[in-house]
């Protein structure tokens, strides 16, 4: 393995990056179908990477440890000297499979989807080039390393959101998430200096190994600096405008980027940096409510959202809210669970959502749809299967994860008193169980809502990876569920620190906190069943307005900030740049301009008339010579 | 013998008979030759000052102007006939292509 691992990562890297340039130099002269394909069997390639890595790392036995796999210096800058270097560790084994995994049903699944599309290339090319990106953010070893895996899924969010730009919305989409985005890694490129000023390197190991011996406001503040990063890329309040408009890109990309790997990667850097998060109670607090804030919201939200990609949409960023509170109660490991499962779960969701805006030609409001379980029975099996794993019934993956975050969070209440973030979380389960039964209920019971569509059911090439994520969406919970022996939780506590101090050795009553939580699921779906059994669609009196309204939140961000940059941007256009500054430069323009007007005639032409100038000229300076 | 004021007025009167050529002729081989005049008035006016104050420079001085003199008549002259050549006139009134 140690000799293994460098050959095996930049393999793993290479497959999708020769797809992005397969794609994108002959994406042409590849046809309908060729890039498809290629993009596939890239991000194939990657899969069968990953699984021969984790098979190597787990021929090393349990105390493996992380291996840096060093490429080399990057560059340097006075005291500053990047090496490029990546990690393999169970943490960056578990991503990988995650990305290159889901990401490849995603891609066999786009084939079908896109077949339509006149750019097939430009979108497996983009697909692929996200594909590396979130594979070298993942495996990278350093941390400026990570932050390009970082900024390039953001352009490839931004290129892919805004796929078909010829649409305003698609294209006002994308640039609302760029910029989001760009507030929080703002934040994030503040807490890499911070970080290098006080460690003296961005390399991960090290900072992980210093990071408890820095002094605790410089320590609080790299890590609120960090999570503010981490709120930008995974969509938590009060960042998580861009998450629910970047629904207007393709169904595949939703699925792949907006749901099942790039808006987890804050999750990860979380994770990735246990050391010193972990180390940092202060910044682990703000981490827990801010995550269950964010899950409650987001999943009251979802009630009244008309747009099923958006109720999907508001459920992820919920789902992530769980992913941060269960970072924020001291149990990664129990976060990249939840993360893992909702990776599986959730892109299901999209995927089955992608198949009804296949069938009813882009129409994608639930107002418009119902009555699709008979056209669609695989389909509406998938979505069915999908929304029990995301509700928190048990079988269902979602239940065994989304159960071992509450646990936590309960124990968190237990060791500090902060009981706020488990019982936003179990009222935030019930409310989930209520929002997806209803999108459930709306879209594929009772009669259609306009009957002259004639739904279609999607071709194998889509139905096939949804049959997979649906096996994997039951069989997940295996990955962490007791009675399976938590292998996936076992595979990863070695690569995550454990907490110290005041959570070791509190344990919840898992048996009854479990008994609640499925008996909350399970009055969700009840009252969600007697809410909008038939397609009926109670508005909820004014709560359900303000919910529609999205609690006003974007109202908000668009008088407080939008409009005034507007205005900013209007007056500096205006009266400024061309009232001002326009207004000077012409004016010195013009007025040189009427000079030389004045003084070209002097220029007569006429040398007599110069030589005369000449000798008065002079004459004049003899006079005054000899006068001095 | 003759005192020196006297060659220094005629050098006076010449190089103002040359001045004046210059301004008020249009043809430009008169000015030409005016501008000799002036020219050769400030050579008698050096070789004065030099036998006044026996001194040679002023008569070296009068070498480069003879040589500078020889010099700017061939390129003047190249310039007239080339004027010429294109123009048809030595007028140098209808030569005004810099007028502004």
């Amino acid at each position: 393995m140690e000799g293994l691992a460098p050959a095996g990562v930049l393999l793993l890297l290479a497959w999708p990056l020769a797809g992005w340039l397969a794609n994108g130099l002959l994406g042409r002269r590849l046809g309908r179908i060729g890039p498809g394909l290629i993009g596939s069997a890239a991000v194939a390639g990657s899969f069968a990477t990953a699984l021969g890595l984790l098979a190597a790392y787990r021929a090393l036995g349990p105390e493996a440890g992380p291996i840096p796999v060093p490429l080399g210096a990057w560059f340097g800058a006075g005291a500053l000297v990047v090496d490029a270097s990546l990690l393999v560790d169970p943490l960056a084994l578990t991503m990988a499979l995650v990305v290159s995994g889901v990401g490849f049903l995603i891609h066999v699944y786009a084939i079908g989807y896109m077949a339509g599309d006149p750019h097939p290339a430009r979108f497996f090319a983009y697909l692929n080039l996200f594909v590396f990106a979130m594979l070298l953010l993942v495996t990278a070893g350093n941390l400026l390393v990570l932050f390009v895996g970082w900024e390039l899924v953001g352009v490839c969010s931004y290129l892919l959101i805004g796929f078909w730009f010829d649409r305003p919305a698609a294209a006002t989409a994308g640039r609302k998430a760029f910029v989001t985005n760009r507030v929080g890694d703002a934040a994030f490129l503040l807490g890499l200096f911070l970080l290098f000023t006080s460690v003296g390197s961005l390399d991960i190991l090290k900072v992980g190994e210093a990071a408890s011996a820095l002094p605790g406001g410089v320590r609080l503040a790299a890590a609120l600096l960090l999570f503010a990063g981490a709120t930008g890329k995974s969509a938590q309040i009060p960042l998580h405008v861009w998450l629910p408009d970047a629904m207007e890109g393709p169904t595949p990309v939703s699925a792949l980027i907006h749901a099942a790997t790039m808006v987890t990667a804050g999750v990860f850097l979380i994770a990735r940096l246990g050391g010193l998060f972990l180390a940092t109670p202060g910044a682990m607090a703000v981490v827990a409510v801010l995550g269950a804030l964010t899950a409650f919201f987001a999943a009251t939200v979802a009630l009244r959202q008309h747009d099923l990609k958006r109720v999907l949409a508001y459920s992820t960023i919920s789902q992530l809210g769980y992913m941060f509170v269960a970072m924020g109660a001291f149990a990664p490991a129990a976060g990249m669970f939840h993360l893992v499962t909702h990776a599986f779960f959730k892109a299901l969701l999209f995927l089955a959502a992608g198949s009804v805006m296949h069938a009813m030609h882009d129409v994608i409001d639930v107002r418009r749809l119902g009555g699709l379980a008979r056209p669609l029975r695989q389909t509406a099996l998938g979505f069915v299967v999908g929304g029990l794993a995301l509700a928190g019934v048990p079988p269902f993956a979602g239940f065994f994860s989304k159960d071992l975050i509450l646990e936590h969070a309960f124990a968190l209440g237990m060791a500090t008193g902060n009981y706020l973030p488990y019982l936003l979380g179990l009222l935030t389960a019930f409310v989930t169980a209520v929002y997806i039964t209803r999108a459930a209920l709306l879209t594929f019971s009772g009669r259609p809502a306009e009957p002259g569509a004639r739904p279609h059911e999607a071709p194998p090439v889509m139905l096939w990876p949804m049959a997979l994520l649906a096996v994997l969406s039951v069989a997940g919970g295996g990955l962490g569920a007791r009675a399976a022996g938590e292998p996936l939780l076992r595979f990863l506590e070695p690569a995550l620190p454990h907490p110290d101090g005041a959570l070791a050795g509190v344990h919840a009553p898992a048996g009854p906190l479990m008994v609640l939580s499925v008996a909350v699921a399970a009055a969700g779906v009840a009252l969600g069943w007697t809410l909008h059994r038939g397609r009926r669609d109670p508005a909820l009196g004014a709560l359900g307005g303000v919910l529609e309204q999205r609690w006003y939140i974007d109202a908000l961000y668009e008088a407080a900030l939008l409009r005034p940059a507007r205005a900013l941007g209007r007056w500096l256009a205006g009266p400024v740049d061309l009232g001002a500054i326009d207004a000077l430069v012409n004016g010195v323009g013009r007025g040189l301009a009427r000079l030389g007007a004045d003084v070209r005639r002097w220029q007569t032409g006429y040398a007599r008339q110069y030589a005369l100038g000449v000798l008065a000229g002079t004459v004049l300076i003899l006079v005054f010579w000899m006068l001095r | 013998m003759v005192p020196a004021t006297a060659y220094l007025a005629l050098s006076a009167v010449l190089f103002t008979l040359g001045a004046a050529g210059v301004l008020v002729r249009r043809n430009a081989l008169i000015i030409f030759m005016s501008v000799e005049l002036m020219l050769n008035s400030v050579n008698l006016a050096f070789v004065t000052f030099a036998r006044q104050h026996l001194s040679i420079d002023g008569q070296v001085i009068v070498f480069f102007v003879l040589v500078i003199a020889a010099v700017e008549v061939v390129v003047g002259l190249a310039l007239i006939v080339d004027i010429f050549r294109s123009r048809e006139t030595v007028d140098i009134d209808d030569v005004d292509l810099l007028r502004g």
